[in-house]
């Protein structure tokens, strides 16, 4: 009887415990949706309106946000809005495009090294962008300029070739053939960036040269509105794809048994993934490693579903990026490095680090 | 009711890899397909699951040819076991049997509470219940295995296709899922084709075996009459001695060697 009892007695706690598991398990999607997005959201706002107090003229956010005072004579205002904050819309907009594209690239080609700079798509869209502000003359289609129209064919046309390449062989793609398509590609393209810096005069040659770099420097609102065109119509494409992405990455035939309707899902995923990563380029140049670094970070913190880690990676994308330009702003302040010096201070040890773990 | 009707494939112009193929598996029943590595087993599968277009006849569910069918619809009536199943990211062994809802869910909606219940009586039923909050790369083969038939299970399909589920398992957790699949089909009526090379768990679970040997249906029936030492000649080259065993109470099949 003895023996009995002391078999029986341990079971409750492992009963318990199996719930409680359970329980964190059976956590309602909608709820972690709600949390997610409203946490990240909350730190991209604070970032939004913390990171422009800081530079050489002290600002206070009360006497920014006084209504009291004219706009006109409240220079703290002026500061803020005018003078700083493009700057932190332009890094958290661009940080955010180029975050979830990466969490695109990631999920579709079943590779988490997968990301705008690694395949040849961030080189793409700025061999895009080159060639509009060299050669062509300034012009609009339905709101969007020439430069993000641009880089979005540049960007585009890059992912068609590494992707073609990939599922040429009628089997799906093999990651292998993609990132080394990526780097041939890279390649490639550096060589035309080359050859159009060594054609073009000397004053457009300084400008690019400025713009390869990568800079938030946007000097007021309208590049950023000119980028929030193609960055909406991504987020509508976005807006469908969380769940097939999650499916996708089990492998397109395992998605399509489930019900996804795969080629559709691809077209929609590789065009919202260019338009967000040619409105990001266009607006600041090419800025790697935050495709690569912002949705490994999320998914450590909310796990894989593509419903939490799409919105919370677009999110803290653009927290880190701001976070990033306050680095480049102030650590060898009055001298302002070009933010994308900054991201690939983080982002390259980081890269190599997940590919130490990966290979292990 | 499954119906392949005179299916014939080739994935270049050169080579047929199916030729005049026919065969029905009936509601409720399990029907194994067997044939050698290379035969078209595997080519049929993806047929059936919509996955490829004949080049000539075609498979029908219930009288409708799988082609016309969105891949939702065909998602809530077939649901498919890969042969291996792999994540990229770290998802839980529920979120993995969850993805069984989405051809139930509309473009937004979010998985429910009857979900939940579904998904958990899956997890149930293959007795995989006390892994839900595990991540599902930690698992073992045999683990993996009964998971991703608990994901096929919570898709509520009319059939389940299982490309050789035990191909990767030893041999414990091979009788796992053998039995498992009997159960499935006595407690549930689940309906299931089964392509395997273990000819010991096409004699125990099958109802009907199918053989193909390159491209070509050449025997079905009952196990009792189609596993016999010509047609495993025939299909494997392979001289084998197959008896009644009173303890597994079914046909065993041992190889004795390459056929001379």
């Amino acid at each position: 009887m003895a023996g009995r009892n002391d078999e029986v007695r341990p079971k409750p706690d492992a009963t318990v415990d199996r719930e409680k598991v359970r329980r964190k398990a059976d956590r309602p999607i909608r709820a972690r949706m709600i949390a997610t997005v409203g946490g990240f959201g909350a730190l991209l706002v604070l970032m939004c309106l913390l990171a422009p107090l800081a530079g050489t003229t002290h600002i206070s956010l009360v006497r920014a946000f006084d209504r009291s005072q004219a706009f006109a004579d409240n220079v703290d205002a002026q500061i803020f809005f005018i003078a700083r904050l493009p700057r932190v819309a332009a890094a958290a907009i661009v940080g955010a495009g180029l975050a979830a594209a990466g969490v695109v690239f990631q999920a579709l080609l079943r590779n988490p090294l997968a990301a705008p700079e690694t395949l040849g798509v961030s080189i793409g869209a700025s061999v895009g962008a080159m060639v509009a502000i060299t050669f062509l003359p300034p012009f609009s289609i339905g709101g969007l300029s020439a430069v993000p129209l641009a880089s979005f064919a540049g960007s585009l046309g890059a992912l068609a070739i590494v992707y073609g390449l990939s599922a040429a062989r009628g089997r799906g793609m093999s990651s292998t053939v993609l990132l080394l398509g990526g780097v041939v590609l890279t390649t490639f393209l550096g060589a035309v960036v080359n050859f159009i810096q060594y054609v073009s005069d000397f004053s457009q040659t300084f400008r690019t040269v400025r713009w390869l770099m990568g800079s938030l420097d946007v000097g007021g609102y309208a590049p950023i509105a000119a980028a929030l065109v193609p960055l909406a119509l991504a987020t509508f494409g976005y807006a469908t794809l969380p769940r097939a992405l999650d499916l996708m990455s089990l492998g397109p035939e395992a998605a399509a048994a489930r019900g996804v309707d795969v080629p559709r899902a691809e077209r929609i995923a590789l065009v919202s993934a260019s338009l967000s990563t040619g409105a990001a380029v266009s607006l600041s140049g090419p800025i790697g490693f935050v495709g690569i670094v912002v949705p490994h970070l999320v998914r450590l913190m909310v796990g894989a579903d593509h419903r939490l880690v799409l919105p919370a990676s677009a999110l803290f994308g653009g927290a880190f990026l701001i976070g990033c330009d306050l680095v480049a702003r102030s650590a060898l302040a009055p001298i302002e490095l070009p933010v994308g010096i900054v991201t690939a201070f983080i982002g390259g040890p980081f890269f190599l680090w997940l590919l130490f773990t990966r290979l292990r | 009711m499954l119906q392949v009707d005179n299916v014939s494939f080739s994935y270049t112009s050169s080579r047929r890899v199916l030729q005049d193929v026919s065969f029905s598996v009936m509601r409720g029943s399990i029907v194994g397909v067997l044939g050698p590595n290379g035969s078209g087993k595997t080519t049929l599968l993806r047929l059936i699951a919509g996955a490829l277009r004949p080049s000539n006849g075609r498979v029908t569910l219930e009288g409708a040819d799988v082609l016309t069918l969105s891949r939702r619809d065909l998602a809530r009536r077939v649901a498919v076991v890969p042969q291996e199943t792999r994540t990229t990211f770290d998802f839980s062994v529920l979120d993995i049997v969850l993805m069984g809802r989405y051809p139930h869910l509309g473009p937004f909606e979010l998985e429910g509470a009857s979900d939940l219940a579904i998904a958990h009586d899956a997890l149930r039923a293959t007795g995989t219940d006390d892994l839900a909050s595990r991540a599902f790369a930690t698992l073992s083969g045999g683990e993996k295995q009964r998971v991703v038939i608990a994901s096929a299970l919570a898709q509520a399909s009319d059939a389940l296709l299982l490309d050789e589920p035990t191909a990767s398992l030893d041999v414990g957790y091979q009788l796992d899922v053998a039995s498992l699949l009997a159960r499935l089909n006595r407690d549930r009526g689940c309906t299931m084709l089964v392509c395997t090379h273990d000819l010991n768990l096409a004699a125990s679970i099958c109802a009907e075996l199918v053989l193909i040997r390159r491209g070509r249906l050449i025997d079905r029936g009952a196990p009792e009459t189609v596993l016999t030492t010509a047609n495993i000649r025939s299909l494997y080259d392979v001289d084998a001695e197959i008896a009644y065993h009173p303890r597994a109470r079914r046909l065993t099949v041992v190889p004795i060697g390459r056929a001379q």
